[in-house]
């Protein structure tokens, strides 16, 4: 990539030479723009930190108060030394953001994780024209066609209602997808409570100050003696209490996982799961694919590594595409 | 309809307990007509005969509708031929009311060059779970984690019949097994109609010498694990036959063995080639394996032998029920009948105690030696793998560290991870590759070694990433032999990675030298 190119992939991450700033980057810097407050994209320990006012309160929940040097919540178009920098909705999580920068004419949109797939849990995704389109490409593949979330969920309650004695375990992420799957479940007329793990409470706290409406929840912890309690009922966790003997406390449990990668089988298998459940907060590949025709950059340029498939997508539409190698970023953080 | 098929698909694949996976099938089979239930059982054990779809003609008949290059990048993903084209198959189709009897037949009616296009058509009108279900039906192998003989008990427990007797007749019967199911739900018992069935074989347990010491020596036998195929020659009534252990008929690629069976009789043995005395490489075994028919040429510099373990049937008597100590003294009568050149006996290891047997498996006398076979002298010959009769104690595998070059996404379980590698040792200041291995690892490791490969790529050729040379693995194999076939003229037997040893700089790996000083 030539040196005055308006962005650089660095080892740390997404470096803008104009504003002398970088876009999430992986490893502490002088100034960082965060996209959302996923643990690979937002980590603590940088000098200045601008993000979304709900990116910047997730962070000092995850981190304490004292994540960054200073912090400056995203407003509108602000200045950066040469750069004009603004902030939109991604519809990925609660507080997501695209960063849209504008330089020497040029107009830039840096998608962080994103997905057009209404959410009742964030505000919708919204288009922002741009001369280069700087998009993830987590699925990327033409193999990724997401179904409707709400027949995922109809799948997971004909489940309840077939396994009345059985407790029904979703694996799902802390921020964001832990909150969608429950929003769903509102949405399908579930109105029973909803038991979460210990790691999703404060979060989900979180989200009802910030009007999403999560309902009746309640610790998923079990009085010595009453496992029985827990038969038909419905158990959030993150993934990583999986492996641990948490998951031994319920009867008989149903382990679910809601993820995009569940639409593979092997993935599901790889990780012990019974019900799948293809739930996703990115841009499947109709979705991309349209992003990109409908915004219709002059270039486009692929992160998270899986860019073969879009290059090739974007060769056959006489579109011009370019990888940027990043390193550091995980497929569905925690 | 299909989808009810698709289903029992999707729940078995799904469940990993051996126990739901057999109530998920006893359920289908009580719930589905004939001959529907019989269909899917058949394809499930992979009898169902449908070879004119290939996986070349599917893969053309994709090409037609999805770019190659996409097709070919979401399948290297994917790892499965059949799931990648039912995601990747344009339209999303609506619920098809096609029933599996009327699939089946299509696919084995139309005439070949007809065949894509029925099925394009079938495809279009099928939702993704129902296109893999039909795919799967129609290429074969449906390999959904569920194995012949699961589905071979899962019927045995939904007729509450003796699974035995259900393996006994079962090379005698044909798909959509009509008169099978009518026995199950309380009917009369299926007459064979095979000649020379295939029996169910006795497996073993891995054991070692902490848990050799409690048992007494002395009511044991011990013979050596050769490293062949294991196989059942069964001779009835003039009918002659070669099974793997598995129950697949290879007498057609071993015509030398079947012309020496000359007994009545069912006896179990390993099959090697062998020169005289001298017992060849299994590679020189590979070569005979899996042909339609062999020249005369191989015959001559191949010989196949069997070298005989037990004996299930001899001269019209049942001898399973009988003690191993009985069966191996008619096994020792009975070889002396037959051509020495084609049928030996697997001698019997003299040892007093573990650790005089242990010093014998630390210096095998032959490299085709896998290890040790440790019999009960009392053991009756059970189906399958019964704990507590026959051990094997296999050699300890042979270590090198290696670093790490290449990598390439693997297929089935492992699909979508970087987690086939190849590997290299030292050559001067020079890596060479000198094995690929693709399991070993845990699934943490795996994850761990797929972040590592995405993210220390130097260079891509095709599906293939070449990494950053720094991370050292330990690997263990099986053996070593010389092969022309690669570079660094030896092939590893069985290898895998079996520890990361992020402790290791990559300049500390073994060097190539040390690889060939193990070959016999």
């Amino acid at each position: 990539m030539q040196t005055d190119a308006p962005l650089i992939p660095r080892p740390e991450g997404l470096y803008c030479p104009e504003g002398d700033f970088h876009i999430d980057p992986v490893r502490p810097v002088a100034r960082a723009l965060i996209t959302h407050g996923h643990a690979d994209h937002a980590r603590a320990g940088h000098g200045a930190v601008m993000a979304t006012r709900q990116t910047l309160d997730i962070m000092a929940l995850r981190y304490g108060a004292d994540f960054a040097g200073s912090r400056q919540i995203a407003d509108g178009p602000t200045r950066i030394n040469g750069v004009t920098v603004a902030f939109h909705p991604a519809g990925h999580v609660l507080g997501s953001a695209q960063i849209a920068l504008s330089t020497g004419g040029q107009r830039i949109t840096i998608t962080g994780d994103y997905t057009r797939t209404p959410n009742a849990a964030c505000a919708p995704w919204e288009a922002v024209p741009c001369d280069i389109l700087v998009t993830e490409a987590t699925f990327a593949l033409p193999v990724f066609r997401h179904p409707d979330p709400m027949e995922e969920i109809a799948k997971l309650l004909a489940s309840v209602r077939a396994f009345p004695d059985r407790a029904h375990l979703i694996g799902a992420y802390a921020l964001g997808k832990a909150q969608r799957v429950i929003m769903l479940l509102r949405a399908a007329g579930y109105d029973a409570p909803i038991y979460i793990h210990g790691a999703l409470t404060k979060l989900c706290d979180y989200h009802i100050t910030q009007g999403v409406a999560l309902g009746d929840l309640r610790p998923a912890t079990v009085a010595r003696g009453r496992k029985g309690d827990f038969a038909g009922a419905i158990i959030l966790a993150p993934p990583s209490a999986f492996a641990a003997t948490w998951a031994q406390r319920f009867p008989d449990p149903v382990i679910a996982f809601a993820s995009g990668w569940m639409q593979v089988r092997a993935r599901a298998r790889q990780r012990g799961v019974e019900l799948p459940l293809v739930i996703s907060d990115h841009v499947d590949w109709p979705q991309l694919t349209q992003t990109i025709t409908e915004l219709n950059p002059a270039e486009t340029w692929v992160t998270h590594g899986r860019e073969d498939a879009i290059l090739r997508w974007c060769a056959l539409e006489g579109r011009s595409a370019r990888p940027l190698a990043l390193v550091g970023y995980e497929d569905e953080p925690e | 309809m299909i989808a009810g098929f698709a289903e029992l698909l999707e729940r078995l694949a799904f469940t990993p307990q051996r126990k739901r996976k057999l109530a998920h099938l006893v359920q289908f089979f009580a719930t589905r007509p004939d001959p529907e239930r019989g269909l899917a059982l058949a394809a499930l054990t992979g009898d169902l005969e449908l070879r004119s779809v290939t996986p070349s003609m599917l893969r053309e008949m994709v090409r037609a509708r999805v770019d190659a290059e996409l097709f070919a990048i979401s399948y290297d993903f994917v790892g499965d031929l059949a799931e990648t084209i039912a995601l990747i198959w344009p339209g999303q189709g609506a619920e098809s009311n096609a029933i599996l009897p009327d699939l089946v037949a299509e696919l084995q009616v139309t005439r070949k060059a007809d065949l894509p296009a029925r099925i394009a058509t079938r495809l279009d009108q099928m939702r993704p779970t129902e296109r893999y279900a039909y795919l799967k039906l129609a290429t074969g192998g449906l390999r959904v984690g569920v194995s012949a003989r699961l589905a071979r008990q899962a019927l045995a427990e939904f007729g509450a019949i003796d699974l035995t007797e259900v393996e006994e007749i079962w090379h005698g019967l044909t798909p959509p097994y009509t008169e099978l199911f009518a026995w199950a739900e309380g009917g009369e018992k299926p007459v064979s109609a095979a000649r020379a069935p295939f029996r169910p074989v006795m497996l073993s347990t891995p054991t070692d010498l902490d848990a050799l010491r409690p048992l007494d020596p002395a009511a044991y036998l011990a013979e050596w694990k050769w490293d062949g195929i294991r196989v059942q020659a069964v001779a009835e009534g003039g009918t002659r036959k070669l099974y793997s252990r598995t129950g697949d008929d290879i007498s057609a690629a071993f015509p030398d063995i079947v012309a020496a069976m000359e007994f009545e009789g069912a006896l179990d043995g390993e099959l090697l080639v062998r020169r005289g005395d001298q017992v060849a490489p299994f590679n020189d075994l590979q070569t005979r394996l899996g042909r339609k028919t062999v020249s005369r040429k191989m015959l001559g510099s191949h010989p196949a032998a069997l070298r005989l373990y037990d004996v299930m049937l001899w001269d019209g008597a049942d001898l399973r029920d009988q003690p191993l100590s009985h069966r191996r003294a008619v096994l020792e009568r009975a070889v002396a009948t037959l051509d020495p050149a084609r049928m030996d006996l697997s001698a019997l290891l003299p040892f007093d105690n573990w650790d005089a047997l242990a010093a014998l498996r630390a210096d095998p006398p032959e490299a085709v030696i896998e290890g040790l076979m440790i019999k009960h002298r009392d053991s009756p010959y059970l189906a399958g793998r019964i704990k507590g009769h026959w051990f094997k104690w296999k050699r300890d595998p042979m270590l090198v560290d290696a670093v790490l070059l290449y990598a390439q996404r693997g297929h089935g379980k492992r699909s979508g991870y970087y987690s086939d590698f190849t590997f290299g040792l030292w050559d001067g200041d020079q890596l060479v590759p000198v094995g690929k291995a693709y399991f070993g690892f845990t699934d943490a490791e795996l994850r761990d070694l797929d972040r590592f490969v995405r993210n220390n790529t130097v260079d891509r050729f095709g599906p293939v990433r070449a990494v950053a040379p720094t991370r050292v693995v330990e690997v263990a194999f099986e053996g070593l032999n010389r092969s022309t076939r690669h570079k660094s003229g030896v092939a590893m037997r069985f290898p895998r990675i079996s520890r990361l040893r992020d402790d290791k700089p990559a300049s500390e790996a073994d060097r190539l030298t040390s690889l060939l000083n193990l070959l016999p």
